[in-house]
C-alpha cells in the first residue's frame, strides 16, 4: 500500500499546486536548445515538442501525452503503430510515415532517456465512492471480470514497467478516457493479442471515467523511473509486452 | 402514300441512321480498346519457371515502378492491395497482386499480366482504370513485365478481397472507360532514339515507363487525362491536395539548371545541401528511388535535365496587405526563424532556405500550406538516415495565421509570389 500512502500525500500537495498549474499549461512554445541549430537528436526532435512540450501538455487542439521518460520499447511500438496506421492520429501518422525502423528506434530511445520532472497532477473532484472504485481497480483489478490490477502491468508506482509498459500518471484525464474509449470502439489498436482493448471492453464506461480522473489526480515524485521487469508473466496476454 | 405515312417513314429512316451511327461508334470504340492486342495465353500453368536472377530483377523493377506505393497499404501485407487513389471522379482501390489464387493474381499467366501492363485490361478482359498508370506502363518492355510477373509470383500469397471502387455513375461503367480509352489511351512502346545517348534512352525508359513520373508531374484535362503536349508541365495531384511541380520549368522542379550530382542525390537521399523532398515526393524517394542504382539515377537525371524548358511567364504578383505581412512577420519570428533563419536563409543540410525556395514560390499555394499545416520529416534514406523535420503547425496556427505566414515568406527576402488568402488556405484539402 506504499502507493496509496504516496497518493494521499500527493493529493495534499496538489492543493498548493493550483497556481503553478495554470502557468505550466500555458508554457511558452518550445524554443530550440541552441541559437544556431545543431546537428543533434535534440534539434531533430524540435518537430515533436511543439505539441508534446518538454513534458507533454494538453492544448485545446487535443490531448498530447507526455513522452519523455516512457519506456523505449513502448514508444517504439507506438511509433510503429502510427506508421502502420494501427494507431490513428493524422498528425502523427503523417510525421512518421517515411521513417525507417532504425530512426523510429533512435527517436524512442531519445525520448525514453529524457529525465525531466513530472508535471503537477490535475485537480479532480471524485466522491469517496468513486475514489474507492478507482483505487480498487488500479490496485486490485476485478479478477471476476478478467480485469487485472493496473499496477500489475504498469508498475507498482504506475510509472511504467520495462520493457514496454507506459506510465499512466500525470496524463490528462481526457486523454486517458479518450484512449480507453478508442480501444473500446476499436479505433486504437495495438499488436495482437491487444490486451488493453480487452481490458477497456471489460470496464464499464463509468469505471473508465473515474479511473482516468483518479490517475490524472496523482503526482509522481522526482526521479521515479519505469519499474524494472517484474520477472513474472503478465496477468493477461499482451502483444505489446511480448518483445 | 398519304402525307402522314411519308412523314412517318422519313422518321423511321432517320432513326435507323442514328442507330447505325451509334452501333458504328460503339464498334469503333470497342476496336480502339483492343487493337494491337495479341491473344493471351491463360492460366499460370503456361508460366515458364522463373530464374532467381529474373525474380531479383523483378524486385528491382517493382521498386522503380513503386508498385507497393498503391498495392500495399500501411500496416497490411505487401502487395495485398487496398490503398485508395482519390481522383476527382471518385476513389479507385488498388487490387491484391500477391499470388493468392482467389483474391490475388495467382491464376494469371505472364501474358495476361503483360496485357494488363501494356493494354490496361484485366485477366477477365475488363478495362482497368488508368489510376493504374498503364498509360505509362504500356511502355514497359515484355521482358521487364515478365520479370515483374516472376517477382510478384514469388512474394507471399495473401488472401485479402479487393475493395470495390467508389465511383459514381457514369464513371463506374465500362462504357465510359471504353470511351475514355478510345480518346486518350494508345498502347505503345519507347523506340530508342539513336541520336541520343544510351544513358538518355535508359533515363527516358525509367522516367516515362516504370517510374510513371508523368502520372503526377503532367497537367490533366477535365477528363483526367494527361495531355501529351503538356508533358511534365506540372499539375494538381489526382487527390487535389498537393501540386506536382513542372519538370519542364527550372523555377518549379526542373533539373535543367541543377548540377547532375545534386539532382541524383535528391532522388537517392531525399536531400541536398539546399533542398529536400516533402509530401508525395518524399514517399517516392522513401519507397522507390532510394533503392535505384547510381547508374539508373544518373540516367533519369540525364533525361530529366534535357526536358525542353517551358518557363511560366512572370505575372503581376498580388501583394499581401501590410496588416497581413506584419502578422505573418511576427508569426515567422516566433515559430519559424529559429530553424529557417531570420532572413529565410536556412541551415545547410538541415533546414531549407525559404529565400528563393522553389516550393515556397510556386504559383499554387497548396504545397506551402500543406507543409505549414502538416509539417513532416524528410524520408529516412541511407544517405540521410536521421532526417530533420518540421512540426505540424495546424496544432497552433489558425487558417488566418497560416495565410499570413505563407504570404510573408512568399514576399520577403526578395521572394515574390502571390499572397495566400484565408480562402485559399481553406480550399487546400
Amino acid at each position: 500500500m506504499r502507493l496509496l500512502v504516496y497518493f494521499r500525500t500527493a493529493a495534499a500537495a496538489l492543493l498548493f499546486s493550483a497556481g503553478p498549474l495554470s502557468c505550466w499549461s500555458q508554457a511558452a512554445p518550445a524554443q530550440p536548445p541552441a541559437a544556431t541549430p545543431q546537428n543533434t537528436m535534440a534539434q531533430r526532435m524540435q518537430a515533436c515538442v511543439v505539441c508534446h512540450g518538454r513534458e507533454g501538455r494538453a492544448t485545446d487542439q487535443g490531448y498530447f501525452p507526455r513522452i519523455a521518460g516512457k519506456p523505449a520499447a513502448y514508444l517504439y511500438n507506438q511509433l510503429q503503430n502510427f506508421r502502420s496506421g494501427l494507431r490513428r492520429y493524422e498528425a502523427m501518422n503523417h510525421l512518421v510515415q517515411h521513417m525507417s525502423d532504425d530512426y523510429l528506434r533512435d527517436i524512442a530511445k531519445y525520448f525514453a532517456e529524457l529525465d525531466l520532472p513530472y508535471p503537477p497532477a490535475q485537480v479532480t473532484k471524485l466522491t469517496p465512492e468513486e475514489n474507492r472504485t478507482a483505487e480498487n481497480l488500479v490496485l486490485r483489478g476485478a479478477p471476476d471480470r478478467g480485469i487485472p490490477a493496473c499496477v500489475s502491468c504498469h508498475g507498482q508506482q504506475m510509472a511504467g514497467m520495462l520493457p514496454a509498459m507506459p506510465g499512466l500518471l500525470t496524463l490528462p484525464s481526457d486523454y486517458l478516457a479518450a484512449q480507453m474509449g478508442a480501444w473500446r470502439t476499436g479505433k486504437r489498436k495495438a499488436k495482437a493479442p491487444d490486451c488493453m482493448a480487452d481490458v477497456a471492453k471489460r470496464l464499464a464506461p463509468e469505471e473508465v471515467s473515474v479511473v482516468a480522473k483518479w490517475l490524472s489526480a496523482q503526482t509522481l515524485p522526482t526521479g521515479v523511473k519505469p519499474a524494472p521487469p517484474s520477472g513474472q508473466p503478465l496477468p493477461i496476454r499482451c502483444g505489446s509486452g511480448e518483445q | 402514300m398519304t402525307q402522314e405515312q411519308m412523314k412517318s417513314s422519313r422518321w423511321k429512316r432517320w432513326l435507323l441512321y442514328v442507330a447505325a451511327a451509334f452501333v458504328l461508334l460503339a464498334l469503333l470504340i470497342a476496336w480502339l480498346n483492343v487493337r494491337g492486342e495479341a491473344p493471351v495465353e491463360v492460366g499460370p500453368q503456361t508460366a515458364v519457371a522463373a530464374t532467381p536472377a529474373q525474380i531479383e530483377r523483378g524486385a528491382y523493377l517493382a521498386r522503380a515502378g513503386n508498385c507497393m506505393g498503391c498495392h500495399s497499404t500501411a500496416g497490411s501485407p505487401e502487395f495485398a492491395g487496398g490503398r485508395g487513389v482519390d481522383t476527382p471522379f471518385g476513389t479507385v482501390f488498388a487490387p491484391n497482386i500477391t499470388p493468392d489464387p482467389k483474391t490475388g493474381i495467382g491464376n494469371w499467366s505472364s501474358s495476361e499480366f503483360w496485357r494488363a501492363m501494356h493494354h490496361g485490361r484485366s485477366k477477365d478482359g475488363h478495362l482497368l482504370y488508368p489510376a493504374f498508370p498503364y498509360p505509362s506502363y504500356t511502355n514497359v518492355t515484355r521482358e521487364d513485365s515478365d520479370a515483374l510477373y516472376a517477382y510478384l509470383r514469388s512474394v507471399k500469397a495473401m488472401e485479402q478481397a479487393n475493395k470495390a471502387h467508389a465511383l459514381p455513375f457514369p464513371y463506374n461503367t465500362q462504357a465510359a472507360l471504353a470511351a475514355w480509352r478510345a480518346m486518350f489511351f494508345r498502347a505503345g512502346s519507347l523506340e530508342p532514339e539513336p541520336q541520343k545517348s544510351a544513358e538518355w534512352n535508359r533515363g527516358r525508359y525509367l522516367v516515362d515507363a516504370l517510374a510513371h513520373c508523368a502520372a503526377c508531374h503532367s497537367s490533366r484535362n477535365f477528363l483526367g487525362a494527361t495531355s501529351l503536349n503538356a508533358n511534365f508541365a506540372g499539375g494538381l495531384m489526382p487527390d487535389e491536395a498537393w501540386y506536382a511541380p513542372s519538370l519542364a520549368d527550372p523555377k518549379e522542379a526542373g533539373f535543367q539548371k541543377w548540377s547532375r550530382q545534386d539532382a541524383a542525390k535528391l532522388l537517392k537521399d531525399g536531400l541536398t545541401s539546399h533542398a529536400g523532398v516533402t509530401g508525395p515526393m518524399a514517399e517516392v524517394v522513401f519507397s522507390s528511388t532510394q533503392y535505384l542504382s547510381q547508374q539508373d539515377l544518373n540516367a533519369m537525371v540525364e533525361y530529366l535535365a534535357a526536358i525542353p524548358v517551358r518557363e511560366t511567364e512572370n505575372k503581376d504578383v498580388a501583394r499581401g496587405s501590410s496588416d497581413v505581412l506584419a502578422r505573418g512577420g511576427k508569426l515567422y519570428e516566433r515559430h519559424c526563424a529559429s530553424c529557417h533563419g531570420d532572413k529565410g536563409q536556412g541551415v545547410p543540410s538541415m533546414y531549407p532556405p525559404l529565400a528563393g525556395n522553389r516550393a515556397v514560390l510556386l504559383d499554387s499555394p497548396n504545397n506551402l500550406v500543406q507543409i505549414i499545416r502538416m509539417g513532416g520529416f524528410l524520408p529516412s534514406t541511407s544517405g540521410n538516415p536521421q532526417p530533420f523535420g518540421m512540426p505540424p503547425f495546424q496544432q497552433v496556427l489558425s487558417s488566418e495565421d497560416v495565410a499570413a505566414v505563407a504570404t510573408y515568406v512568399r514576399q520577403s527576402w526578395g521572394n515574390s509570389a502571390p499572397a495566400v488568402s484565408v480562402f485559399a488556405v481553406h480550399r487546400v484539402k
